[in-house]
């Protein structure tokens, strides 16, 4: 278990303590009142140099990646890689080598291999990297983005701020999570980070688009999509992944609509206050129905703008920190 | 020609084992007792504590020449098995290209008779082990090759697959099978379960082989033909077939010394060298696999030996190829998995006169020029002998390996039993844990 990102890479949320993940989140608290500044940038990690390597194509993380770095005044060298490493013609270590040779403190990687950025740790151990999304394992980033938005949305709620909430409000809080399970990093950043901090956790997909071995995860996994959706006090959505070959696990999209799509109707369920999230990019009239998309209980713009401080906050932990006991 | 004096190991014969010398003269063994008239320039090897019996025989190695050199050649992958304590190795067919003729299976046969160890082919049974149309069979078995797979793959249409053994029946060969049913295993990079759904890797279920380990023992029972059952990974697989030979059918199997000693729990660190198909399995087959190799039940280890060159296995685990090195650690790891106290007659059993009855090694073929394998330890058979140090320890080192490729998932482990000496149609390759 570990107990802070400082001075670590960050690979994986299912080994995250508790205290680790709050750390994050109240880090990024400060960061969000950077973002608001007419001059949005701190001098944390000048001089130092994130390397973005993204195998697969990103624009959000990417974006979202390279901004929080700059806003650290990190120097930042992006670098679009080829999809495939065996196309190319380099393997994933020669790449990382020839990267690690310019001289850089971290590295967040994008890779459509799941492992890829514990690999790349392992090639460069003293160069921190922060796993931008890797196949379909984890995109822990996404899950922090995730669970500081909720903890903040619900703060604003009941007249408080986040930093004071801690992770209390997570205790017994209701969060399904609905859709493309099994080939979704997203899924299982997220139910490491909810369950960590005490939620409790449902999941609601079509048979085949469950995990293998999901009766071991911390989450009850129920099949009335609709009692499910009345039951949330937070609604999770995930992109139905037809480019990793989740097409040929639903007999068409469009029954995926009609069994678990978040339609106006399916909508009407929900509480009231409930809240609507998805990690983008979506695919409106699939999953999620562009009006529910548009209404008030959907939170997906305070996501995407939340991605910039989180990963500040990850950036700053990892690469400015150093580990207890040691030396900087 | 030349002699060697084996003195005083624990000689293992097919039934009995006792201490005694062994004198080989001009690549026979011309005494078993005590030998008091050795030739004066006799070479002696001190076989105190050791053991020494039939030399090994690998049913299983890939040594990629043609087409994959920088991986392994069959010289170097001759030197790797030599070290492993194998007088015998059956070289697999799917080279670039594939061993599918007379001419391909001619030029592996060839250059292995420029290694000091018999390099037997497995020909394919299907043209480029496409597993469409027939390879000529029988062409390549009049060369002396008795054994044929598509190994890398199974053959997955089961009508081609009865096809080919109703065809290979009369001409006195075996086919051997990699059971896996690539549509079930999905392109999956390990096995199907708990840690597979936490990892974000596809699966290759058990269900793959069992299913096709089901179908083939039904198509052997359809046609009578002999099947053996390359690198069995699961519980499930190993009762079925175990069942069907105690039920008299045809069929042989082998496990792997990888699938006996590692689970699936080392793909969580997404370390490609630990990538192989079948894949690592759940701890519950590792013991099953465990348990039936110290009950004797199992008729051959093979090492199923897979080098890769080092840039491949530097990519990504779902990138990179499957396939682990297996000849140089084989004998020390089934010696290890026999357990606290190893019976020396199981252990020739499985790593000699198991598959050399399988892989049909003889020398009455003038053709292969091979000697026969996996004998009684008496006067009169060939000389191919190793002696086996049970007391022997050692640590692979996967930059000292005498294979070409560094591809072990055994790097750094400290093992015990070691090959001290390796003779090979009569003539001392290894000694003192060396290559001469």
């Amino acid at each position: 278990m570990i107990e802070s990102i400082r001075g670590r890479s960050l690979l994986s949320l299912d080994d995250l303590s508790k205290e680790a993940i709050v750390e994050v989140l109240d880090t990024a608290e400060s960061f969000v009142e950077v973002n608001r500044r007419s001059i949005k940038k701190v001098p944390a990690l000048k001089g130092r140099v994130v390397a973005s390597l993204f195998f697969e194509e990103s624009t959000r993380t990417r974006l979202s990646f390279e901004t929080a770095a700059k806003r650290l005044s990190a120097d930042v060298l992006s670098l679009a890689v080829a999809s495939s490493s065996v196309k190319k013609g380099e393997s994933l270590r020669d790449t990382i080598a020839t990267i690690d040779a310019l001289g850089i403190d971290a590295v967040v990687l994008r890779h459509r291999s799941s492992g890829a950025a514990m690999q790349v740790s392992r090639y460069v151990p003293h160069v921190r990297v922060i796993n931008g999304g890797d196949g379909q394992h984890q995109h822990p980033t996404q899950g922090l983005l995730d669970a500081f938005t909720i903890r903040q949305v619900l703060s604003e709620q009941r007249g408080t701020t986040g930093l004071e909430s801690g992770s209390e409000l997570f205790h017994g809080l209701k969060i399904l999570i609905v859709g493309d399970i099994r080939h979704s990093r997203v899924a299982r950043s997220d139910v490491a980070a909810y369950a960590t901090l005490g939620a409790e956790v449902r999941i609601c997909a079509p048979g085949t688009l469950l995990p293998d071995g999901v009766a071991t995860w911390p989450v009850t996994v129920v099949h009335d999509v609709d009692e499910a959706l009345a039951w949330a006090d937070v609604v999770g959505l995930l992109r139905l992944q037809s480019e990793r070959g989740s097409g040929a696990f639903v007999a068409s999209l469009d029954e995926f609509t009609f069994t678990h799509g978040l339609t106006v109707e399916r909508a009407r369920l929900l509480k009231s206050e409930a809240l609507i999230m998805h990690p983008g990019p979506m695919n409106r009239g699939v999953e999620i129905d562009s009006r529910v998309v548009d209404s008030s209980q959907a939170i997906v713009e305070r996501q995407v703008s939340n991605g910039v401080p989180i990963r500040m906050a990850v950036l700053y932990l990892s690469v400015a920190g150093s580990r207890e006991g040691q030396a900087q | 020609m030349s002699a060697i004096i084996i003195r005083q190991g624990l000689v293992v014969g097919a039934h009995a084992s006792s201490v005694a010398d062994v004198l080989i003269v001009d690549g026979k063994i011309v005494e078993v007792g005590t030998v008091d008239d050795a030739p004066s320039d006799a070479h002696e090897v001190d076989a105190r504590d050791c053991w020494v019996g039939p030399g090994f025989v690998d049913l299983h190695a890939h040594l990629r020449e043609p087409g994959r050199e920088a991986a392994e050649t069959i010289e170097s992958g001759a030197r790797a098995g030599a070290l492993g304590g194998y007088c015998a190795l059956v070289a697999m067919p799917n080279t670039e290209p594939a061993l599918d003729s007379v001419a391909l299976v001619a030029y592996v046969l060839e250059r292995g008779l420029r290694t000091p160890l018999d390099i037997a082919v497995a020909g394919a049974i299907t043209k480029d082990r496409r597993g469409e149309s027939l390879a000529p069979m029988a062409e390549m078995a009049a060369l002396g090759v008795r054994l044929f797979t598509d190994d890398g793959v199974g053959v997955q249409d089961p009508s081609v697959m009865r096809r080919a053994l109703t065809y290979a029946k009369p001409l006195g060969v075996r086919l051997a099978q990699h059971c896996e049913d690539e549509q079930l295993a999905a392109g999956g990079t390990m096995n199907e379960g708990v840690l597979s759904g936490r990892l974000g890797l596809v699966g290759r279920p058990a269900l793959a082989e069992e299913l096709m380990v089901l179908r083939d023992i039904e198509l052997v029972r359809l046609t009578g033909s002999p099947l053996h059952f390359l690198h069995l990974s699961t519980s499930r697989s190993l009762e079925m077939v175990v069942r069907a030979r105690d039920e008299g059918l045809p069929v042989s199997f082998e496990v792997a010394p990888h699938h006996f000693t590692l689970d699936e729990s080392a793909c969580a660190t997404y370390d490609p060298v630990f990538k192989v198909h079948p894949p690592l399995r759940s701890r519950g087959d590792v013991e099953a696999l465990v348990e039936a190799l110290r009950r004797g039940v199992v008729d051959a280890v093979a090492t199923d030996h897979a080098p890769h060159a080092p840039e491949l296995k530097d990519l990504a685990f779902d990138e990179a190829p499957a396939g682990m090195l297996g000849l140089e650690h084989a004998a020390s790891l089934t010696f290890e998995a026999l357990g606290p106290s190893p019976d020396p007659q199981t252990f020739f059993q499985v790593l000699s006169r198991g598959p050399a009855r399988i892989a049909q090694l003889r020398r009455d073929d003038e053709r292969v020029r091979h000697s026969a394998h996996g004998g009684a330890m008496v006067v009169g058979t060939d000389a191919n002998v190793t002696v086996f140090d049970p007391a022997g320890r050692w640590s692979v080192d996967r930059h000292a390996l005498a294979s070409r490729s560094m591809n072990t998932p055994y790097d750094g482990r400290a093992l015990v039993g070691r090959v001290s000496a390796t003779i090979a149609k009569g003539r001392l390759v290894v000694d003192e844990g060396r290559l001469t």
